[in-house]
């Protein structure tokens, strides 16, 4: 009888060929670690999205307490001119590369305050840019679900290059 | 006790006819209306007083009535727990709508009920209601650099602010 040996099993020693461009991207498209941050009722189905019934952690989406740690940040919610300084100090504090998904339609463009909400700030695009936009109002958890498979998808697109525009910014002719 | 009685107990206590302007209890919430430079005395008066004991300030609330009546209104609604009965004072106090410099003014009654504290900076922050010896009037919802009272009848709001643009 053939006997398999454990390293058979785990494919120990084999080799995979891939391009580094697949491979980083394979990496951070399979853990997008969101910062654990909500601003109104759009966080709710975002809890709910994270929670068991749609369970966001088999997309490898584990929601951080720090924005040092996060990939991704969820503008869940109404954004107000009160918390707009505190949304671009934490999307600040991100490391790159850092995405941002615009949860609802007060983070699209200001929802049901568009025109006598004084206080609102008119889409969250306003103040940081935006990767991918969530439509709803509160969005269910399969339309969040949607925003990441989305953003998984641009993240596919990316490649390791020279960083172009920084280094025409430092006046290097490229 | 209900309404009569309640104006009845005010009116023996403070033998005064200047206190009250207006009584309105024809109404499904009947109402006070109070010179503004008596509410101080009244409310002590129905704070301490053993037959009323209002003991809950359930609300404070202002109300602009806009730059052709010139005046503002503040309301406070109040409750007794252990009697069960609530009473509303009215007061209205002038706007000032041509010196934007100076504020409506009433005195604020967070030394009798210290609930009126947040109520009165809602009102101040909202409507620019200056509460005179209130203990930390500052803006409570708005950011503390907001230009201008958003629930004034006459409000332009700011074009932008930290250099985002404020309107759709």
């Amino acid at each position: 009888m053939n006997q398999l040996e454990l390293t058979d099993k785990s494919g120990q020693g084999g080799i995979v060929i891939t391009k580094i461009d697949d491979l980083v991207n394979w990496a951070r498209l399979s853990s997008i670690w969101p910062m654990g941050f909500g601003i109104a009722c759009c966080a709710i189905e975002m809890m709910s999205a994270y929670a068991s019934g749609y369970d966001l952690d088999r997309f490898g989406v584990i929601p951080r307490g720090s924005p040092r740690q996060s990939d991704v940040m969820i503008v869940a919610g109404t954004v107000t001119f009160k918390m707009a300084d505190r949304i671009r100090r934490l999307y600040e504090q991100m490391a790159e590369p850092r995405y941002v998904i615009s949860m609802g339609s007060c983070s699209n463009c200001g929802g049901p305050y568009w025109e006598h909400g004084y206080h609102v700030v008119k889409g969250v695009d306003r103040i940081i840019p935006v990767d991918v936009y969530v439509p709803g109002c509160p969005p269910r958890p399969e339309a969040l679900i949607g925003g990441f498979l989305k953003l998984q998808e641009k993240i596919k697109e990316e490649h390791i290059v020279a960083p172009l525009a920084l280094l025409r910014l430092m006046g290097k002719n490229v | 006790m209900n309404f009569e009685e309640i104006v009845a107990t005010i009116k023996q206590t403070i033998a005064d006819d200047n206190v009250i302007v207006n009584i309105k209890s024809d109404v499904i919430q009947p109402f006070i209306e109070l010179d503004a430079n008596y509410l101080l005395p009244v409310c002590q008066l129905l704070f301490t007083h053993e037959n009323l004991y209002f003991d809950y300030l359930t609300l404070v609330s202002g109300i602009d009535n806009g730059p052709e009546k010139d005046t503002m209104e503040v309301i406070y609604h109040l409750y007794s727990i252990p009697y069960e009965h609530s009473f509303i004072i009215k007061v209205t106090i002038p706007r000032h709508t041509n010196e934007p410099e100076k504020l409506p003014t009433i005195d604020s009654i967070t030394p009798i009920w210290g609930g009126a504290n947040w109520h009165e900076r809602e009102a101040f922050d909202l409507l620019g209601i200056r509460f005179t010896s209130h203990p930390d009037l500052r803006r409570i919802l708005m950011p503390n650099d907001w230009v201008g009272y958003p629930l004034r009848k006459d409000y332009q709001v700011q074009e932008t602010y930290h250099g985002i643009k404020v309107a759709y």
